[in-house]
């Protein structure tokens, strides 16, 4: 599963983020590497971009790129 | 001189992520010592200051927010510069002050610990320790800076907490080796995305030995906040809402001290025109300095209000949810959802717009930004737009209560809203074919702007303005009043004459008024003669099509040096050329009784409209196209930008004047 279909309010650990490309490396910069919890907060008004929780701020980023980030199968409990 | 540790002046890197209470910090440690210049050959703000350190001093240097130092984009590039001492006049940082807000721990100290990889010393200035002591987390702050390896200070710059600490700290630092290779990325395998998650680890583990996050009491105010703000339905409304209120408040607050500025040019032009022989320097002074210069400070007060309200939603956070909430929109066209900024500040003045695509990365988006960032109505075109509203369409309701003015006015805007979507559309699928832009943005928390933060950014931005009147549009005023006042005209005396006679009037700055005493004076005589009318007439067949006559002509050429010339000229057109007699003593009545060679009325409704429509789409800024040139670094690209968009305008025109005429428009 991948970040882009994380539920509203749930968060999930972070698997591994694919590719080598800027986008990848930027959001990896921002702090979402594995390991990391990752909390959905919530979608703009069109469905895209979305809105994350991830190290206590909140960080934009479009479906797409949050597709490149794997997540763990199981829920985890904040 | 000295060892390096007893110099006697120091310099100190600031960096630190965007939001992080950099400029506060900065602000605090160098009081009013500061001073504003750009980089050399970009457009990058380059902030220093003074920080008195004790025993001795230091020049501060603001680097521009980063997130990282991978000089993936140009502030970053720039920033990497100045630690490494690439950039002219500036030595070597002998300290570097990593500003890191506690409340966003993790994030911040990413960028701290590449910093730790230049072998410059580096201290913590530990930022929000209120907000985060608010929210009882508790932070061991020794325990924190044994594990980083560097000093950390808790700074409250309203407090003055930490200053003289952090002084202290640096004073000590200068001139030592800094302990790199700091293990901070942990001998970590080649790969920069390995690299990136050692040094996450080697954060994880610092913060986690010395911070204790009080779980239960999450207070997440901001989240609560954007429940409203970046809501699905309401969201959007509020944006628009907000958006209105704030351009109804530019042009309702605005008219108080525009009249003032007005009547002060006006008394000050009389005073001149007073205190002075009349002739040449008089004329040159009254007509063209004080008419041009003033005609376009006027706009000041409006300008100032613009820049207060994009500083305060910025300031706020509030700018990087319109982003948010905008993105979508704006990635259908192929732009990103930080081209916005750029483009809602070209609403005020499309320099600091284009200045301000520079946070967008891929240089393709950023191009496509600043191609269509001159069709957002600049303030530059309010005077246009004012002027012909103001003569042709005032008083006039929709509906009973709905202005036409005002809805003229949103049409304009309209307009080049929809134009530069399109443009971009055509762009992002052909010359700047790339695939949409990555949209990875911080919302930052909501925050009390600073007074002093937002002050400083509106008076930076509007002092372009003013140094603007002062050079390009005083240069254009010289040189337009010279083209209309030279060659003078075959009757020799009857102007000198005239002159003579206003300034026995005293204080009257009407001064062709008694014209009609001489033997009279073919109307415009002077202005067609002049190296402006035949300029004018030369254009005259290609702006006939318009609607245009050749006056309106002169006016044209000379506003594609900057819009709200236009004004400036038409005064100085229907003043030079015309004279006035005693109803028509405001420019609006003048273009209103203006009649064409063959004694026809040259302004309609219908023209009015026809050169609203023309200044929407046109390139005529000489002050943005030296912008563009340096952002893009290119003479093919900024013609281009030239070419198209008057060309567009031409278009525009045409198909408005014609088509109006085939309605039964006059």
């Amino acid at each position: 599963m991948t970040l882009a279909e994380l539920a509203k309010g749930e968060s999930r650990t972070v698997l591994s983020v694919r590719g080598e490309s800027l986008v990848t490396r930027r959001l990896m910069e921002m702090g979402v590497i594995p390991g990391v919890a990752v909390r959905m907060v919530k979608s703009a008004p069109f469905g895209d971009p979305l809105e994350i929780n991830v190290r206590g701020y909140s960080l934009a980023l479009r479906r797409n790129e949050a597709e490149s980030v794997e997540l763990e199968q199981v829920a985890t409990n904040e | 001189m000295n060892e390096n540790g007893n110099k006697s002046h120091l310099t100190i890197a600031l960096a630190g992520n965007p939001n992080a209470g950099k400029t506060t910090l900065f602000n605090s440690l160098t009081g009013l010592n500061q001073k504003v210049a750009n980089y050399p050959g970009v457009t990058v703000e380059r902030k220093e200051g003074i920080w008195d350190l004790g025993d001795r001093t230091a020049t501060l240097i603001d680097l521009p927010g980063l997130y990282s130092l991978d000089a993936t984009s140009l502030d970053e590039q720039i920033a990497r510069d100045v630690i490494t001492g690439k950039v002219e006049n500036i030595p070597p940082p002998d300290v570097i002050v990593s500003v890191v807000d506690a409340t966003n721990l993790e994030r911040n100290l990413y960028l701290t610990t590449q910093l730790f990889e230049y072998g410059i010393p580096v201290v913590v200035a530990l930022t929000m320790i209120d907000v985060f002591e608010k929210r009882k987390h508790e932070i061991d702050i020794a325990k924190l800076s044994a594990s980083l390896g560097v000093p950390v200070i808790a700074v409250n710059s309203k407090a003055e907490r930490g200053k003289r600490e952090l002084a202290e700290k640096v004073n000590a630092l200068a001139g030592t080796a800094s302990k790199i290779p700091h293990e901070s990325n942990g001998g970590a395998p080649n790969g920069e995305n390995a690299l990136i998650f050692a040094r996450y680890n080697f954060i994880s583990k610092a913060v986690q030995d010395s911070v204790k996050h009080n779980d239960k009491i999450e207070h997440r105010v901001s989240e609560k906040i954007d429940r409203v703000l970046t809501h699905k339905v309401f969201g959007l409304a509020i944006l628009v809402l907000i958006l209105l209120t704030v351009f109804q408040a530019i042009f309702s607050w605005a008219t108080l001290p525009m009249d003032l500025l007005d009547k002060g040019f006006g008394a000050l032009g009389d005073a001149v025109r007073a205190s002075l022989p009349p002739g040449i320097l008089a004329d040159l002074l009254v007509d063209g300095i004080i008419a041009g210069v003033g005609g376009v400070l006027v706009f000041l007060p409006q300008i100032l209000l613009l820049f207060l309200f994009i500083s305060i939603l910025e300031d706020t956070g509030y700018l990087a949810r319109a982003a948010f909430l905008l993105d979508k929109l704006m990635s259908r066209v192929g732009l990103h959802g930080k081209a916005f900024l750029p483009l809602m500040s070209s609403f005020a003045c499309a320099i600091p717009g284009i200045m301000a695509t520079r946070t967008i990365e891929n240089k393709r988006d950023r191009f496509a930004t600043i191609l269509i960032a001159p069709f957002m109505s600049c303030s530059a075109r309010l005077p246009v737009y004012t002027l012909m509203i103001g003569a042709f369409f005032a008083g006039q309701t929709v509906f009973g209560f709905i202005s036409l003015g005002a809805i003229l006015m949103l049409a304009m805007y309209t307009l080049g809203i929809t134009v530069a979507l399109i443009v971009a559309f055509i762009l992002k699928r052909t010359l700047l074919k790339a695939p949409p832009p990555p949209f990875i943005m911080e919302l930052p928390p909501y925050r009390m702007p600073s007074i002093r933060t937002v002050f400083q950014n509106m008076l930076t931005r509007a002092w372009l303005f003013v140094k603007r009147a002062g050079t390009v549009i005083l240069a254009i005023s010289i040189i337009l009043w010279a083209l209309m006042y030279f060659p003078r005209s075959s009757q020799p005396g009857s102007s000198g004459q005239s002159s003579v006679a206003s300034g026995q009037q005293a204080g009257s700055s009407v001064n062709e008024q008694q014209t009609t005493n001489n033997e009279p004076l073919p109307e415009g005589e002077q202005l067609r003669n002049s190296f402006a009318g035949r300029l004018g007439h030369a254009i005259e067949p290609v702006i006939r099509p318009l609607g245009f006559d050749w006056k309106i002509g002169v006016a044209l050429i000379a506003s594609f040096a900057a819009r709200e010339v236009l004004v400036s000229t038409l005064s100085i057109i229907y003043n030079v050329g015309k004279g006035e007699n005693e109803e028509s003593e405001t420019l609006i009545s003048a273009i209103r009784d203006a009649k064409d060679d063959s004694g026809r009325t040259v302004w309609t409704p219908l023209t009015a409209l026809t050169l609203m429509v023309f200044f929407v789409l046109a390139m005529q800024c000489m002050s943005t196209v030296a912008i563009v040139r340096r952002e893009t670094n290119s003479w093919s690209w900024t013609l281009f930008m030239v070419g198209y968009m008057t060309g567009i305008a031409y278009l525009a025109s045409f198909l408005t004047y014609q088509g109006g005429r085939m309605l039964g428009f006059q």
